[in-house]
C-alpha cells in the first residue's frame, strides 16, 4: 500500500497546458474596490446613468453582506477585496474595423488556446461553425459571425456593447433572474462586471450556429466579473457554449461571474460548460476561485432550460446553475462532472425550482475526487404549493480515487405539494481493483484504463454535450486525472 | 509454451501455491480439477500477473510460438517480470471466473481499445473500423452472442451465461497463444455450458494451449483435455489422461487426497 501511495503521489503531477501569460498591453484601474472604483469602470465603458445607478446600487448593497464561509464544503481565507485589480482592458482602439486591428500577441493567445476568431468553417467534425465571442480579463475582445445571425435578426454581442446598443433589452431582462441583491458574489459582480455576453434570439428562429464565449483571465491580480445574459424569445433556439482558461499563477485569482437565461413560451436554451479555469499547482498554491451565480428561468409554458457542465479547472469551485419552472409544462435540466484532483475543491450543484404545473427536471451529477480533493454535490429540488404534478429525477454518484479525497453529497429536498413525484438517487464507488485489473488483463495499461472507466461514468453528462466539445472535454479528463491511480 | 517451476506464492502472510510444476505444450488442453480452497483461482491470477499476489519462489516461463516459425525457444519470457497488461499483449488471456462490470463502457469500444493495445505492441498499425466490425460479427457467431450485446455496457446487467459467452467472445476476437478458462463452467445452464465449450473447441489449433481450471467434470465432456492435473492444498498430487477426471467424479476428491498422505 505505501508503495501504491508513493507512485499516487509520484504521477499526480498532470500538466495545465493553458497556464502560459501573453504580454499583451493593457490598460489597469487602481487596485482596490471603492465606489470611485465602480464610477471609474462605469465610465471606460462609457455607460448610460441607469447602468452607472445599478452598479451602485448592487455595490451599497453588498457592502451590507458577508462573504458566505458557514455552509459550503470549501475552506478558503477570507478574500482581501482591496488587493485585486478589477479592471484590466487589453488597450486598443474603440472599434475594430477588422481582425487586423487586433494585438498580434492577443491573436496569438488565442491561436494558442485553439479558439479561431476568424470567420471561416471548422474543418474538424461536423459541419458545424462556432460563433465566438472572446473575453479577455475584463473585455470583450472579439465577436464572431456577429453579421450572419444579425440577418435571421439574432443579437449576439458583448455586454457592453448590448448597453449601449440594446438598452431596452439589458434593461427588461439585466437582474430578473438573479437580483443584485441575490448572493454576496452576485451583489460584487453586478456592482464590478464588466463584460461579457450578450445573446437574443427572436421569435420562432432558430439558432443556425453554436454560440460560445471564451473567457481569460491573463492580467497578474485581476478578478474577472463577466456577466452573460441569454433571451430565448418565443419557440427560439440556441445551444450555447462556454470555455474559460488562466494562466498558472501563485496568488489565488477571484472570478465571480452571473450568468442568465430566460426562456420564453415553448423557447429552448442548451447551456454547455467546459470549465478548465488554473487549477493551482499539486501542492495547492494558485488557483482559480470560482464563484459563479448561474440561473435560468422557463417564463411562460413549454419552455426548456438545459445546464451541462464539465468542470475540471479551478481551486474553488462554488457553482449551481438553476432553473426556476414558472411556466406550465416547462423542463429544466442539469448533467454535471465535476472532477477534482490534488488540492481543489468544489461545492457545486443544482437548483430545480417548481412553480408551474406539470414541471419536470432531471438531474444527473457525477463527482470524481482524486488527490487530496473534495468534491461535494449541493443540490435542492424545491416544489411550490399548487405546482401540480411536478416531477424531479436525482441522480447523484461520486467516484472516489486513491484514499485522501472526499465525496459529499448534500441533497435537498422541499415538497409543498402533494403531487410531486420526486426520486434520488445516489451512489459512491471507487475505481475498482478488479476493473482495473480486467482490463490490463485484455493489454490495457492502467492509464488508459481509467480514462475508459472514467470516460464510461459520465457519458450520460458527455452525450449531452455537443460533439467536439464532448472530445474536448474526454481529453481534458484524462488530462487533469493522468496519474491518479498508482 | 508453459513451464512453471515450483511456484510458491499467496497473499501476504499465507502462502496458497506449494511448489507447483507444471509444463504445457503448444496445441494441449491441461484441465486443473480440485476441492474448493486448493488454489486453483490463486493459480489463474498468478499467471495472469493480479497485484495482490506475492510470488516467494518459483519460476513462470512463456514462449508463445513465433509468428514466423522460427522456433518457440526464440522467444523465452519470464512472465514473473512482466506486467498484467504486458502479459495479455503477449498473448496470456484469462477468461474470468466472475468478469467485472464496466458501467458506459460498450463491449464493442473496450474490445477496441484492447485489440489495438496489442497490435500496437506488436508494431501493427490500429485495426480499420470496417474490419474490425467485420472481425466482431465472425467472432460473435461462434459463441452464439447477439448483435446487440456488443453495443452493451461491458458485462454490465449480463445474465451469468452471458457474461461468460462474452469472456469467450472476447477469447475469440484477441486470439491469444495461452487461454486459461477460470471455472469458466461455474453457472451455466446445460445450453449455455454447450455454447461455450463449442467456442472454445472451435479456437483450440496447434499454435494455442489452454488451462481449464474447474470442479466439474462435466465441462470436460464437452472440452476434451489431453490431461488432467490435480489441485489440493497448493500442489498438484495427481496428473493424468482425460479419464483421471472420470474417475474423480466417481471417487470424489478424498479418494486421491487420502492416498497423497499414506
Amino acid at each position: 500500500m505505501a508503495e501504491k501511495n508513493d507512485i499516487l503521489e509520484k504521477q499526480i503531477s498532470s500538466d495545465y497546458k493553458y497556464g502560459f501569460t501573453s504580454d499583451i498591453d493593457m490598460d489597469t484601474a487602481p487596485m482596490g474596490l471603492s465606489e470611485d472604483i465602480v464610477r471609474f469602470i462605469s465610465k471606460k465603458k462609457n455607460e448610460p446613468e441607469w447602468m452607472l445607478e445599478f452598479r451602485l446600487k448592487a455595490y451599497r448593497h453588498w457592502l451590507k453582506m458577508e462573504e458566505p464561509h458557514e455552509w459550503a464544503h470549501l475552506e478558503y481565507p477570507k478574500i482581501n477585496y482591496q488587493n485585486i485589480i478589477f479592471y484590466a482592458a487589453p488597450k486598443q482602439k474603440k472599434e475594430l474595423a477588422s481582425l487586423d486591428e487586433v494585438d498580434p500577441e492577443l491573436l496569438k493567445t488565442f491561436e494558442k488556446l485553439g479558439i479561431s476568431l476568424e470567420e471561416q468553417k471548422r474543418l474538424s467534425g461536423v459541419q458545424s461553425t462556432i460563433a465566438v465571442d472572446a473575453v479577455i480579463d475584463s473585455v470583450s475582445v472579439k465577436t464572431t459571425f456577429k453579421e450572419v445571425l444579425a440577418e435571421k435578426g439574432i443579437i449576439f454581442c458583448s455586454f457592453s456593447e448590448a448597453v449601449q446598443e440594446h438598452p431596452e433589452l439589458i434593461k427588461k431582462y439585466m437582474g430578473s433572474v438573479v437580483p443584485y441583491s441575490d448572493n454576496y458574489f452576485a451583489a460584487l459582480n453586478s456592482a464590478v462586471f464588466t463584460d461579457g455576453s450578450f445573446c437574443y434570439i427572436p421569435k420562432g428562429v432558430r439558432c443556425p450556429m453554436e454560440l460560445s464565449t471564451y473567457f481569460r483571465i491573463n492580467t497578474a491580480g485581476t478578478g474577472q466579473f463577466e456577466r452573460t445574459l441569454i433571451v430565448a424569445d418565443e419557440g427560439a433556439y440556441v445551444s450555447y457554449l462556454e470555455g474559460c482558461t488562466a494562466p498558472r499563477r501563485d496568488e489565488n485569482q477571484l472570478h465571480a461571474a452571473v450568468v442568465e437565461i430566460v426562456a420564453h413560451k415553448n423557447g429552448e436554451v442548451k447551456y454547455s460548460t467546459v470549465q478548465n479555469w488554473y487549477p493551482g499547482d499539486k501542492n495547492g498554491k494558485g488557483g482559480i476561485y470560482n464563484f459563479v451565480t448561474k440561473r435560468g428561468i422557463c417564463r411562460e409554458e413549454n419552455s426548456k432550460i438545459s445546464w451541462t457542465q464539465v468542470e475540471t479547472g479551478s481551486a474553488i469551485t462554488w457553482k449551481y446553475p438553476s432553473v426556476i419552472l414558472k411556466g406550465d409544462n416547462s423542463v429544466g435540466e442539469f448533467y454535471s462532472v465535476a472532477v477534482t484532483n490534488n488540492h481543489q475543491q468544489a461545492d457545486t450543484g443544482t437548483k430545480m425550482l417548481h412553480i408551474g404545473k406539470n414541471t419536470r427536471s432531471t438531474i444527473v451529477s457525477k463527482g470524481i475526487s482524486a488527490g487530496c480533493s473534495n468534491n461535494a454535490y449541493r443540490g435542492l429540488v424545491r416544489v411550490a404549493k399548487g405546482a401540480k404534478n411536478a416531477r424531479n429525477f436525482s441522480q447523484c454518484d461520486s467516484l472516489l480515487m486513491g484514499d485522501k479525497c472526499g465525496a459529499h453529497t448534500f441533497p435537498y429536498i422541499e415538497i409543498k405539494d402533494k403531487t410531486a413525484v420526486v426520486e434520488h438517487e445516489a451512489t459512491t464507488s471507487k475505481i475498482g481493483e478488479d476493473q482495473l485489473f480486467y482490463c490490463q488483463q485484455r493489454g490495457i495499461d492502467k492509464e488508459k484504463a481509467i480514462g475508459l472507466i472514467v470516460n464510461g461514468y459520465c457519458r450520460e453528462v458527455f452525450n449531452q454535450l455537443p460533439m467536439e466539445f464532448a472530445v474536448e472535454a474526454q481529453k481534458l479528463l484524462a488530462v487533469s486525472l493522468e496519474g491518479s491511480v498508482g | 509454451m508453459l513451464s512453471i517451476k515450483n511456484l510458491r506464492a499467496g497473499i501476504p502472510g499465507n502462502e496458497i501455491l506449494k511448489g507447483i510444476n507444471l509444463e504445457v505444450k503448444a496445441g494441449e488442453v491441461h484441465a486443473i480439477m480440485g476441492p474448493n480452497g486448493s488454489g486453483k483461482s490463486t493459480l489463474s491470477s498468478v499467471l495472469a500477473g493480479k497485484e495482490n499476489y506475492q510470488v516467494t519462489e518459483g519460476e513462470i516461463w512463456f514462449s508463445p510460438p513465433s509468428p514466423r516459425g522460427e522456433g518457440s525457444g526464440m522467444r523465452r519470457k519470464n512472465l514473473l517480470e512482466m506486467s498484467p497488461e504486458e502479459r495479455a499483449r503477449e498473448g496470456v488471456f484469462l477468461a474470468f471466473q466472475y468478469p467485472v462490470e464496466i458501467p458506459g463502457v460498450s463491449n464493442i469500444n473496450f474490445l477496441k481499445t484492447a485489440i489495438n493495445e496489442i497490435r500496437l505492441h506488436r508494431k501493427q498499425p490500429p485495426m480499420e473500423t470496417k474490419d474490425f466490425l467485420k472481425l466482431i460479427k465472425e467472432k460473435q457467431a461462434l459463441v452464439e452472442l447477439q448483435g446487440t450485446l456488443a453495443n452493451r455496457s461491458v458485462n454490465e446487467g449480463f445474465s451469468g451465461g452471458e457474461k461468460k459467452r462474452n469472456e469467450i467472445f472476447q477469447m475469440a476476437v484477441l486470439e491469444p497463444t495461452l487461454c486459461i478458462l477460470d471455472e469458466t463452467d461455474s453457472g451455466l445452464d446445460i445450453d449455455a455450458l454447450r455454447i461455450v465449450a463449442n467456442g472454445v473447441n472451435k479456437l483450440r489449433s496447434k499454435d494455442r494451449a489452454f488451462v481449464v481450471i474447474t470442479h466439474y467434470q462435466r465441462l470436460l465432456d464437452h472440452i476434451i483435455p489431453d490431461f488432467v492435473h490435480v489441485l489440493s492444498n497448493g500442489k498438484i498430487i495427481k496428473s493424468g489422461g482425460k479419464e483421471l477426471a472420470l474417475e474423480l467424479e466417481a471417487k470424489g476428491y478424498d479418494w486421491i487426497k487420502e492416498k497423497d498422505q499414506t
